[in-house]
């Protein structure tokens, strides 16, 4: 019994010492964003690494989304003669949900892993020791920028996904499947709000970029400087991204739409 | 330790630019890497650390550099307790610090240019073109002023290692720090890192501490050296005319690269007839 109490405390310790290191590398990356934002340049350019790199995938998986979801509606839908409504529907499921989420799911699989690669790689080699020897900051001068960028990044991204997924669905629904096409914009036009929907969304993708660039980060800084270490830090990027993601959104979705 | 320094700690330490004094360091708490060591490193003298893998040499270069505070003792860079020190008068201290790490760290997203103008555009406000004269002199020293625009994946080991040097001494430091610059390089590059070690040091006054296990090419251009033991304790220091008449079982060893002797061969284990399970 008394085993099993100490087992529990270690354990409540352990986890304890975990959340107090995320919490000091967090300040640390805030206490480094000014020295950042005071060189954009650096910021730029991570937001080409990390946003422009991500575009393909993003803008081809929002395409099929779209595709998919215009489909999967009109057949929903017609058996209730609203095929009409087709494009609201897709606009809403787009901007609020699908949207940031697959969107920043991507980026945590594309841009995450490869941020985390690349920072364990950095620290395996030394680099961010040498440059910490060179009396630069590595969280002002390599971190800093990536998790500006990531949160910058992310809402483009988002923005973007939907915008081809409602083109997807326009080209599902109106040019092969025949709704008409003046019913689909103005139903869309009627029912979004522009705070409420896609305001709401925008901030979604914020957060979700905010929790995917740092837990990236994060793995990448901490990882052990091995092989093995990164590729289990690349590994705990997708993994926690992803259920951040996925819990995020449900929290943030009861609190943005808990009133019709 | 061995009975060496009688006249040899006066050339290391009449006028000490480093100073570790009585220094205890662990990782953690379970292991000691430094068990109270004292060395000194002379102004504009190249001082080598040697000792086998594993003794802390490494270790001691990054207390200088104050990444990790001491247990307890004290090291004293440029007359200033290194842990006294808070963020901003550490970068100043590292400011005035260049070091070649064991395999270069170098940036590897960064032309060997850029590497070595890294510093430069960190800590200056020069513009591009004297930016560029200074990368340029640096490389034309290591003799690499045409690979300014290559790729560091292009570069060998022994080449990778002499844009580092570049890049140690962009800033012109008064303290160089080399860690195993003799490591893995071929012959003629051995001679060349050995060399330009010594020359840097001559030509810009600076002082040199130089960590490695590699006896010969460091006796060649070292003022003074220091053994240290995997226990994590200096065993003898001297100059390398010194360590090499010594009579010290441990210090002979070491030189000679002897397999057995004060330092084992073997990692303790259980008794072989024990492991192969047959009886005596």
């Amino acid at each position: 019994m008394s085993e099993a109490i100490a087992a529990v405390g270690r354990r409540t310790l352990e986890v304890l010492r975990i959340l107090g290191h995320h919490a000091t590398f967090f300040l640390d990356l805030l206490r480094a964003c000014p020295a950042a934002l005071r060189r954009p340049y650096l910021v730029v350019a991570q937001i080409h690494a990390i946003g422009n790199l991500s575009l393909v995938i993003i803008l081809a998986s929002g395409l099929a989304v779209g595709f998919v979801l215009a489909l999967q509606m009109y057949y929903a839908l017609v058996t209730y003669g609203a095929a009409e409504s087709l494009g609201l529907i897709v606009n809403l499921s787009l901007t609020r949900e699908l949207g940031p989420v697959v969107t920043a799911l991507l980026y945590a699989g594309r841009a995450g892993t490869s941020l985390t690669a690349e920072i364990g790689l950095m620290k395996a080699g030394e680099q961010l020791a040498a440059m910490d020897m060179m009396a630069v900051d590595p969280r002002s001068r390599v971190l800093a920028p990536r998790f500006l960028a990531g949160i910058v990044s992310m809402p483009i991204l988002a923005i973007l996904f939907s915008s081809i997924g409602i083109l997807g669905a326009y080209v599902v629904a109106v040019l092969l499947i025949g709704v008409d096409a003046g019913n689909f914009w103005s139903i869309m036009q009627s029912g979004v709000d522009v705070r409420r929907d896609i305001g709401n969304g925008i901030v979604k993708s914020i957060v979700f970029g905010f929790i995917c660039t740092f837990i990236a980060l994060y793995q990448g800084y901490e990882a052990e400087a091995t092989p093995e270490g990164v590729a289990h830090g690349t590994t705990r990027t997708v993994v926690i991204s992803s259920l951040g993601v996925l819990m995020m959104d449900f929290v943030l979705t009861a609190l943005m739409f808990s009133t019709p | 330790m061995a009975d060496l320094p009688a006249t040899a700690t006066v050339s290391s330490s009449s006028d000490p630019l480093v100073e570790i004094d009585h220094v205890v360091f662990g990782y953690d708490a379970r292991r000691t890497i430094l068990n109270d060591v004292s060395l000194t490193f002379g102004r504009g003298k190249v001082t080598a650390i040697l000792g086998g893998s594993g003794c802390g040499k490494t270790t001691l270069l990054r207390l200088i550099g104050g990444v990790y505070p001491t247990n307890s003792g004290s090291v004293r860079v440029f007359g200033d307790v290194v842990d006294a020190h808070d963020d901003e008068q550490l970068f100043a201290l590292r400011r005035r610090l260049g070091m070649l790490f064991q395999f270069g760290a170098l940036f590897t997203d960064l032309s060997v240019f850029d590497n070595v103008a890294f510093p430069l555009r960190e800590h200056t406000d020069l513009d591009e073109a004297m930016i560029r004269d200074i990368v340029l002199m640096k490389l034309n020293a290591v003799g690499l002023r045409g690979a300014a625009g290559l790729r560091i994946a292009d570069l060998s080991g022994g080449m990778a290692r002499r844009v580092a040097l570049a890049r140690a001494i962009a800033l012109d430091p008064e303290l160089l720090m080399y860690d195993e610059p003799f490591a893995g390089l071929d012959p003629i590059s051995m001679s060349i890192a050995a060399n330009l070690i010594r020359t840097l040091n001559d030509t810009t006054g600076a002082t040199s501490i130089l960590v490695s296990h590699d006896v010969d090419e460091c006796f060649s251009i070292c003022d003074y050296a220091y053994l240290m033991s995997s226990a994590g304790i200096v065993v003898a220091h001297g100059t390398p005319k010194q360590l090499a008449a010594s009579e010290d079982p441990e210090v002979r060893q070491f030189i000679r690269g002897e397999p057995d002797g004060p330092v084992r061969f073997h990692y303790p284990a259980r008794p072989l007839a024990e492991d192969f399970g047959v009886n005596a």
